[in-house]
Parts: structure tokens; sequence; C-alpha cells
């Protein structure tokens, strides 16, 4: 374990990342959004949900340093009374258990329809290509839009809210594997030419294996910063499909569906409400993309 | 059964179906290409030999070396491995464990996220021959040494090697099985003139201490003539000529051939004046009519452009060359 | 030949690359002329830095590389210090370049004349029309086949060998007083090469154009070259004479290169091997590069670096010619 710290301390991955003011700032930021996120439970001044807590009389107070403020609400109230400090942590947790979630799941079906095509190609290729091709003619978001209306419409209420969150998981999972599976097709069908791949056939191994344990730790370069640029656009598709109103249920409320119901009072002059989450947001997709970007320019051999 | 020979082509055969997509053929009224890469050979390796195929590019020698060890099957002829059917043979995983291949580029044979001992491993585990892993770890150390690294190199990845390492850990993961049958596809051409000269020696003896049998690839004329007891010039998927070693560089006797001996550059500066064989290579979806080289063939004449040349005995040779049947070749 | 007026002098070159694990070495204190009309080959293996030494000339050393030290002269003008449009000036003009891979050369969108009629036009006070008549000629004394018609195909319509004349041409048609060539032939069939190298050769014989032939393939030097210079670990271990460094070498890694030549006429039980490999350019030896490989070497070899010392009728960096040490070797 030693060995391994230290290496990765000593490689080049870690060099360029200290000598990015910009990248550190950003993981720092990351940092602080996901242990906030995470850690909601413990850290949260208030308990949003716990319906028993609130009480009406303390809606709409401003942020903590305005006039009306007071300092148990740092950034202020919602119209249900609620802190808005603590809301936004409890929905920056579902922000990021949807959008990590709806990532791995287009990873990995992305990646694994992608080694397919590539190693297999023929008809299997052609096939899952044109669907590719298809799917991405249509804005991601649409696609999760549709994904989730119809769902929407083919079960019952209660089923739905039961499943709500998986449901938009699914749908911004499909939304984006097509990436990945491009990406990967083309890494592999390189790879399946070069003589390891080769070497191991003449012994025998089956292509599966093959697939997996030569194949894979190869084309998995690409795949890590794409995942990371991904996440935080899979953030702001949650956050775009809650605001509309057709995301993650009302019982766990994520950060569009915070700007949602703040964008409500927003000219009435309760701007805390909506701005707060908004820029948490921000905050979120910005300092993820820009780990991405570091990430891309840091594994691209040709700039090292 | 010791004189049934390690392997045999008749007649094999492979193409490449190179058309274009249907939609645009149609749409050019084209029709389909096919790609003739090997185009009916004929040869035997006996066992504990070396049998080297050289020629120039597209002549189809490593398609010739993918179709001995399976990974092409023939388009047509057959492919026998120790008197059996090559593809029926390596269905049995204790026959496949017979044949290993070493190929020509040493940065692209060797998976570069695996660690060497793995790699080197790889077949051991893959034909289960050996029962733990402190009897692999053994086992990989003492081929590390017999390819002249050091035991400590199988924790390292590859790129941590130079080509000439690179090349030895290939031979490596190719003796991990035992094997008695090794394709070799231009093991040397990617390497340096005094790597060469190592990876060579190495060879020659590791093929008389294991008593292998090398089915050798190469365009280079002076390092095949180092390692071969037989060899076949190939031109345009066909052999030209197949005799043995000596026999070959005494006397060549297919106008190619000769013309490649000419084409080499004199090392020895004799000062003598060559003759470059002129035009190009044809290409193998369209070669020549009868015989392939007859375009560029200083002795051709008009049996040579309607009629494909068999492979005939000439002294200790097999030339397949109607000029030298004829005894139109004054040398 | 050489000796009056080079048009090339290379003096004491050094080029560095600076990585942040220190700087590497790529050439160290290189030196050597080229005469107008000479053909000086370029030998070594992976990692020599022959490659290197041509593209330092040409000024296309990729950064972070530089030219840390030393002075490149073009008939007595120093070129390695000069703005990248001076030099782009030049390299067009005066120096002409044939790489290894006809394919990256040429660009695939121009057909061959335009190339060809545009290096001309944008290095010789000629109009496109008498462009386009040059280009149609050049075409024609590389040996293309219906040059007239072939002028206006795309470099995808050539086979390799076809190409690689084209590239000379287009090396050659602003007649330049010195090209580089790396590695022109290795990427052809043995038939073809020898195509090339006469080619090359009577070209330049004709035109009077220096040559610098930087290449692995002792062969092709043999046949081509007038003077060689043997590299090693960034440096030159041994130049002179061609006929003279391949037959008697003096400098034991080029005795060891040419031992392990596989000779193509006749069969050797046992190739004569150099054990060990070139040295990476972290880990270069101290005193001779070569020492820890040499079966000559002795005390002062891992002390002192060798210059270049007359050995015969070429000069080798090597202890056994200075003249106190060719008793102990």
């Amino acid at each position: 374990m030693a060995a391994t710290l230290r290496r990765f301390f000593d490689s080049d991955l870690w060099w360029s990342f200290t000598r990015s003011p910009v990248t550190m700032l950003s993981a720092l930021v990351a940092l602080i959004c996901i242990l906030g996120a995470l850690l909601a439970p413990w850290l949260a001044p208030h308990n949003p949900f716990d319906l028993a807590s609130l009480n009406l009389l303390d809606a709409f107070k401003p942020p903590s340093w305005a006039e009306e403020g007071e300092r148990a609400y740092l950034l202020g109230t919602d119209d249900q009374g609620r802190d808005v400090l603590s809301a936004i942590m409890y929905g920056a947790r579902v922000s990021l258990l949807v959008g990590l979630s709806a990532t791995v799941f287009a990873t990995t079906l992305g990646v694994t329809l992608g080694l397919l095509a590539g190693y297999l190609g023929g008809k299997l290729d052609a096939l899952l290509m044109r669907i590719c091709d298809v799917q991405l003619t249509f804005p991601s978001i649409l696609v999760a839009l549709l994904i989730d209306g119809v769902v929407r419409a083919a079960l019952p209420r209660e089923v739905h809210d039961q499943i709500a969150l998986f449901v938009v998981i699914f749908a911004i999972g499909i939304s984006e594997w097509p990436k990945f599976a491009r990406t990967v097709r083309g890494s592999t069908m390189v790879e399946r030419n070069k003589e390891y791949v080769q070497a191991a056939r003449v012994i025998g191994v089956a292509p599966p294996r093959i697939m997996l344990s030569h194949v894979l730790p190869n084309v998995m370069g690409p795949v890590l910063v794409i995942a990371t640029l991904n996440l935080g656009l899979a953030i702001l598709s949650e956050a775009t499909l809650s605001f509309l109103g057709v995301g993650v249920p009302a019982t766990q409320p994520s950060l569009g569906t915070l700007i949602r119901i703040g964008n409500d009072f927003l000219f009435s002059g309760e701007w805390w409400i909506t701005i707060f989450p908004g820029i948490t947001l921000i905050a979120m997709v910005l300092s993820v993309n820009l780990l991405g970007d570091w990430l891309r320019d840091a594994l691209n051999p040709k700039l090292r | 059964m010791a004189d049934m020979p390690m392997l045999e082509l008749r007649d094999a055969a492979r193409y490449f179906d190179v058309s274009r997509p249907a939609l645009q053929r149609l749409i050019a009224n084209e029709g389909k290409r096919i790609l003739r890469a090997v185009d009916g050979i004929s040869l035997s390796v006996a066992k504990g030999t070396t049998l080297s195929l050289v020629g120039e590019s597209g002549c189809g020698k490593s398609t010739v070396a993918r179709l001995a060890v399976g990974l092409y099957r023939p388009s047509g002829g057959q492919v026998m491995f120790d008197g059996r059917d090559l593809a029926e043979a390596r269905a049995a995983s204790d026959q496949r464990r017979r044949m290993q291949m070493i190929f020509q580029d040493p940065y692209a044979s060797l998976n570069p996220r695996w660690r060497v001992r793995d790699i080197i491993a790889e077949p051991i585990r893959a034909f289960g021959l050996l029962p733990n892993r402190a009897a692999e770890e053994a086992r990989v150390a003492e081929l590390l040494t017999q390819v002249g690294l050091s035991p400590l190199d199988g924790h390292k990845f590859p790129h941590e090697f130079s080509g000439g390492q690179r090349q030895r850990i290939s031979i490596a993961r190719a003796l991990s099985s035992n094997p008695e049958f090794l394709v070799c596809d231009e093991p040397t051409s990617a390497l340096d003139v005094s790597v060469q000269a190592q990876i060579l020696n190495l060879m020659k003896e590791l093929q008389s201490r294991m008593g292998l049998t090398y089915l050798f690839i190469s365009h280079n004329l002076a390092v095949v003539r180092q390692v071969s007891d037989r060899i076949g010039v190939m031109y345009l998927g066909r052999i030209a000529e197949l005799a043995p070693a000596e026999s070959l560089f005494r006397r060549p006797r297919h106008p190619y051939t000769r013309a490649l001996m000419e084409a080499i550059p004199d090392l020895d500066m004799t000062g003598r004046t060559r003759i470059p064989v002129g035009g190009e290579v044809p290409s193998p979806i369209t070669p020549p009519s009868g015989c392939a080289f007859h375009p560029r063939c200083p002795l051709a004449g008009p049996r040579c452009k309607a009629e494909r040349p068999e492979l005939k005995p000439a002294g200790d040779a097999m030339v397949a060359c109607h000029a030298v049947e004829e005894g139109r070749d004054a040398a | 030949m050489s000796g009056q007026n080079p048009l090339l002098e290379v003096r004491h070159l050094r080029v560095e690359f600076p990585t942040r694990r220190g700087t590497l070495v790529a050439l160290d204190d290189v030196s050597f002329t080229i005469s107008a009309g000479e053909v000086l080959g370029v030998v070594g293996e992976s990692g020599a830095g022959k490659s290197m030494t041509g593209a330092a000339i040409i000024g296309l050393l990729e950064p972070p590389g530089r030219i840390a030290a030393g002075e490149i002269r073009l008939d007595g003008t120093r070129i390695d210090n000069l703005r990248y449009e001076d030099m782009r000036r030049i390299r067009g003009k005066d120096i002409g370049a044939i790489f290894q891979d006809p394919l990256t050369t040429l660009n695939p969108l121009y057909t061959v004349g335009r190339q060809l009629a545009e290096t001309m036009t944008t290095h010789l006070p000629i109009t496109p029309a008498e462009a386009r008549k040059r280009a149609i000629g050049w075409l024609d004394l590389v040996g293309i086949p219906a040059a007239a018609q072939r002028i206006d195909s795309y470099p995808h319509e050539f086979s390799g060998g076809m190409r690689q004349r084209v590239v000379i041409a287009l090396a050659l048609c602003a007649e330049p007083r010195l090209i580089v060539a790396d590695e022109p032939t290795t990427a052809l069939d043995v038939s073809i090469q020898a195509q090339i190298i006469a080619l090359l050769k009577s070209l330049a014989r004709e035109k009077g154009t220096a040559m610098m032939l930087v290449t692995h393939d002792m062969g092709v030097i043999a046949e081509t070259a007038d003077r060689v210079a043997v590299m090693y670990a960034g440096r030159i271990a041994e130049i002179g004479p061609v006929r003279n460094v391949v037959k008697q070498a003096s400098h034991p890694y080029t005795v060891g290169l040419m031992g392990s030549i596989p000779p193509l006429d006749r069969r050797v039980e046992r190739l004569a091997q150099i054990d060990g490999a070139m040295p990476r350019l972290s880990a270069i030896p101290k005193g001779c590069a070569y020492n820890p490989r040499c079966p000559k070497a002795f005390a002062r070899c891992s002390q002192d670096r060798p210059e270049l010392l007359p050995a015969g009728a070429t000069q080798a960096a090597c202890w056994l010619y200075a003249g106190e040490g060719a008793g102990n070797g």
C-alpha cells in the first residue's frame, strides 16, 4: 500500500496536478461539495425533511448577513420554513447520487457494448453502431425525458413514486451510453489487431476473456476522462429533469428541485431560495468539468 | 511419429474479401475484389529443422505464418500439424500447447498493462500446466534466465524494457508452454543490428538445446542464411523457389530469387555493378496472369503469360519457373 | 573533396532535453563537415542521436529539445541561431529534406504537380507556368513513367516506391545545396531500395548536391556514401572514408557493429554479438560511453571522455589511439 502511494505521488499525473492551481482549486471545491453531500445527515444544521421541526413562522427568512436574517439559518429559509443550507446539502446528496449512478450505468453499458462491437465486428457491430447513430441524433435530455415520460405513463402513480429515482438514473444513463460505446469500439478495434491479442488467440484464450483481461485495461484511459466530464452532464441532466418537474420525486428533492421551488419566488424578492442551490450546482458541475479537462490533458501521451 | 513433418501445407490458400460495401458496389457497378494473399502453397517443415520464408511486402509470408498457427483458417487446401488437420488439432488444448508464435513488433506484442511475469505465465495458466503459484513463479524465473534476463524483471512492465529485451520476453512467453513448433514472424526486423545478432544467437541456441522446429519469416536474406535449413522464396502469394539453404545461395535458380540477391546492398563493396530489377510488386488483388513475376522477368516468354508454373524439381531445389524447366536459364 | 571549404560545418553541437527529472543530453559535442557534392552517411542504432542530428541541422528539433551549445554553419553563415522565419526560408531553398515515410511527407490533398510547383515558386524566381514545366521534368528525372500525365495525380495514387521518388523530386526541385535524408529507403522493399539508392547517388553527383544520409542500414551506406560517421549514445564514435570504416574499423564499437551484421555470403555458427545495450540518455556512463561493453576497455576509458583521435585512415573517439595509450590496449 505504502509503495503504491509512493509511486502515485511520484508519478507524472500527480506532478501535473500540483502544477495547475485551477485544477487543485476545482478538486477542493468538488471535495467540499461531495463531503457536504455525503455527510449531510451529520453536518447539516437542520433536517429539512423532518416536518415536525419546521416552523412556518420561520418561512422566508433571508440569509443571516441580511437585515432580518437569523444566525440559525445561515442562508435563509424557503416558503415552508426549511433551512436553505440544509436543503442544499441534502439536495446535493440526491444530485450526486443520481449523477454518479447514471454515469456508472452509462459507462458500464457503453463500455460493454463498445467492447463487443469492436472485438466481434460484423453484424453486431453494424447493428450497435446504427443504434448509436440514431440515438445520437436526439439531444440526450430529450431521450431522458422520453424514457421518463413513458415509464410514468405506463406505471401507476404509487409504483412510480417508489422507483422514481431508479427511473431517472436509468433514463439519464441510457441517454449517455453511445459516447462510451463509440470511443471504446474505436480503441478496441485498434487493440484487437495488436500482436499481444493475437498471441493470446494463438494460445486459445476465449474471446470474452481476451476482451476483459487484455483489451479492457488498454481502452479504459479515454473512458475515465469521458466519465468524469459526463458526471457533470449527468448532474445537470438530472437538475434539468427535476426543474421541469419530471425528475426525482418531491420527497427527495435534488438541487434541481430546489431551484424550481425557489424560481417561483425569485421575482417577489426572495432570491436566496433559488440562487444558492444554483450556485452550488454550478460549483459542482464546473469543478467536475475542470477536473475532467485536467485528466484528459494529463493522460494524453502526446502532451507529456 | 518421428518422420511426420511438423507442419505441412498442401496447396493452402487464403483469400480476403476487400470489396467495397455492397451499396457502393451496386452504384458503381463493380464486382467483388478478392485479395489473394496466399494462392496455393505447398511446403513441409521437418521436425527439428528451420524452414524460412523470404519475400518482399505483399508476398503473403506473414499470412502463411498465421495460417500455420491457426490464426487464419485456410480458404482452400489443407494445413496439417503433425499429420492432423490443424483446425482439428487446435481443438485440443494439449495440441495447442505444442505450437507458439513470436511476432515482429516488440512494442505491440506485449500487453502494456500486464506485468512481465503475467505475460510469460499466461500460456502456463491457459493450459493448466503447473499446479500452483509457487511452481509458476519458479518456472517464470527459469524462463527469464534462459532468455538472458534477470528473474527480478518479472514484476516490471514492458515499457521499462528495450526492444531487444521485449523480444526476449516474447520468446520466454513462447517457450513457457514447452512447445515443439515455433512460428517466428520477422522476429528481428524491428531490432537494431547488434541486438538482432543477440536474438538470433539465442534462438539458434534454444533450437539446438530443445530440439525446436522453426518456421521463420523474414525479408532479410542475410538473416535467413544464418538460421535456415531450407528456404522458400515467395512472390505474390506463391512459392517461386524452395531449396536447401546453401543450395539457394550458391545457385539461385528462379529469376526472382536472383533479382532479390542482386538487390541487396553490397556491404563488401566489391564494386560489382548491380542491375536492380525494374518495376514494382503488383497488387495481390489483381495479380498478373500466368506466372506472377512475368511482367518484371528478364526470361519471360509467351508461356509465362498464359500458364502458371508449378513447383518442379531442379537439382535439389523446387522451382516454379517455365524458363528453368525449359532450360532457358543460362547459369 | 573533403577539407576545402566545407559546405556544412557542425562544431561541438550539443542538444539537450530539459525534463522534470533533469536535463537529458541527446547530442554531446558532435562535430563534422560535409563538402559540396559529398555524401556523408550517419549510422547508428536506435537512440544514438543520428535523427536528432539531422533534425538539428534542418531546424526541426521538437521542443523542449533545443540546441544548447555549438554551431552549425552553412557555407560560412550560422544557421542554428536564426529566427523561425529565416530558417524556414533556408530550409526550403538551401537545405532539402527527405524523411522516411513518404505518406506523411506529401500532402494528401494536393496533387503532386502542385506541391512541386509550389515549392519551386516559393524558392526560385520563376513563373507558375515555368514551375509546372520543370515539375514534369523532375518527375521524369526521378523515373516516374508518363510524367506529363502523372503530374496531376494525388500522392495516394502512387505506390510506395514511386511516392518516395516524388519526395526526392520535391526535395531537389528548389535546387538546394544540401539534402538531409533520414532513413529514405527503410520503409521500402529491398528491390525498390536498390532503385532509390541508385537514383539518389546519381542525382547527387549530377547536381553537386551534398547529402547527409542518416540510416541504420550499413548496406545502404556502403553503396551510397563517401564518408561515414558512426554514432553512439549521442556522440560520434568513428568517422572516416566509408571503405575504411566498413572494412577496417578502428573503434571497438564499429568493429562490433560490423561483426554483428549477418553476412550474406556464408553461414556462421554464431554471429559476433555485442553484449548489453546502448545506454539510455539518462544513464550515460562516465568517460567513454561505450566502455561498459567494450572488450578492450582499460582504466582511462571509464574516467575521461575521448576526443576524436586519428586512427589510421579514420578518426575514432577511443583511447586506444591516443599517443600514449596505443601501447596499452
